[in-house]
């Protein structure tokens, strides 16, 4: 039972050894230490203009979509009170 | 509806009008520059979070104790502006973080904490649409759960190791900063009163329609 786990393990890790034993070495560019931010070339800095854009439209979206939402409610509301009030006009 | 809805919902539209040249006019942060510029509304929509959830948890306590129904209408509308207002912040966030810390999202203690009560409070919402008759109650102790994170939320930055800014940035910031950000809180103040004391209009409508319905019933 042992060696048949050993074997299943040995299969199992194969195909890993003769990938990275395939694999070509870490191309010279790759980046070996930390650069800030601020130290990256343009090319490579992230724009924040939209990203403060796309914030602030979110911002405007979401409460002019929930304000819509309850308007939609309260007018859906009235309507069915005022149904109401005219079929008993008691109440 | 009161008195004061309507001066107030114009002293509301003319902030939020005046907001983007109040924020546009704020000095530029040092190491974030432009970006920063979300500060102005992430954290006014997180101090609007923070303040719901303890108007939703205070009301439901009020219901629970007192079984004031005028209670459980404002912790339900207080509820939906939990959601609504940090919805705003979980998105202003990670388009924040994305250019000043480089990722994202972060699962640091304030971002999860966050994510956290939210979600006990849409969780909140969802019980009390689809939980069916006495779902009140169950709400109820819902937003008490809730707003007794908020200050775990809040105090997180100070006590664990986390990306987020500290809570001691409001208190130092800049004189021009200042300005803006409390312009902005104001904004955000007054836009929260406008939207609970509405929602809280719905509440009672829908509760005059069901007297109406009961009443014709028998």
């Amino acid at each position: 039972m042992k060696r048949l786990v050993l074997v299943i393990a040995l299969i199992a890790l194969l195909p890993d050894a003769v990938i990275h034993a395939q694999q070509p070495p870490p191309s010279p560019t790759v980046q070996e230490e930390f650069v800030p931010v601020s130290a990256l070339p343009q090319a490579e800095q992230l724009p924040a203009a939209p990203l403060l854009i796309a914030a602030y439209a979110f911002v405007w979206v979401a409460l002019m979509v929930y304000v819509w939402s309850l308007w939609r409610r309260l007018s859906r509301l009235e309507r069915d009170l005022a149904d109401l009030q005219r079929r008993v006009p008691k109440l | 509806m009161s008195r004061l809805f309507v001066p107030l919902l114009i002293l509301a539209a003319a902030l939020f009008a005046a907001a983007p040249f109040v924020v546009a006019n704020a000095p530029f942060e040092e190491t974030m520059g432009l970006v920063q510029k979300v500060f102005y509304y992430h954290v006014p929509s997180a101090m609007m979070m923070f303040v719901s959830a303890f108007v939703c948890g205070i009301a439901s306590a009020i219901y629970l104790f007192r079984r004031s129904a005028v209670a459980d209408r404002i912790a339900q509308a207080a509820g939906e502006m939990v959601v609504l207002f940090g919805l705003i912040v979980l998105v202003t966030g990670p388009l924040w973080a994305r250019k000043a810390w480089g990722v994202w999202w972060e699962w640091d203690a304030r971002l999860t904490s966050s994510l956290l009560l939210w979600m006990i409070f849409l969780g909140y919402l969802l019980v009390r649409r689809f939980g069916g008759p006495g779902s009140e109650k169950l709400a109820g102790a819902m937003a008490l759960f809730g707003m007794a994170n908020v200050p775990f939320v809040y105090v997180s930055v100070n006590y664990w190791r986390t990306l987020h800014p500290k809570t001691s940035v409001v208190m130092t910031l800049a004189p021009g900063m200042r300005a803006a950000f409390w312009f902005s809180v104001a904004a955000f103040v007054i836009l929260y009163v406008l939207l609970l004391t509405l929602r809280k209009r719905l509440e009672d409508r829908q509760a005059t329609v069901e007297q109406i319905y009961l009443a014709l019933e028998e």
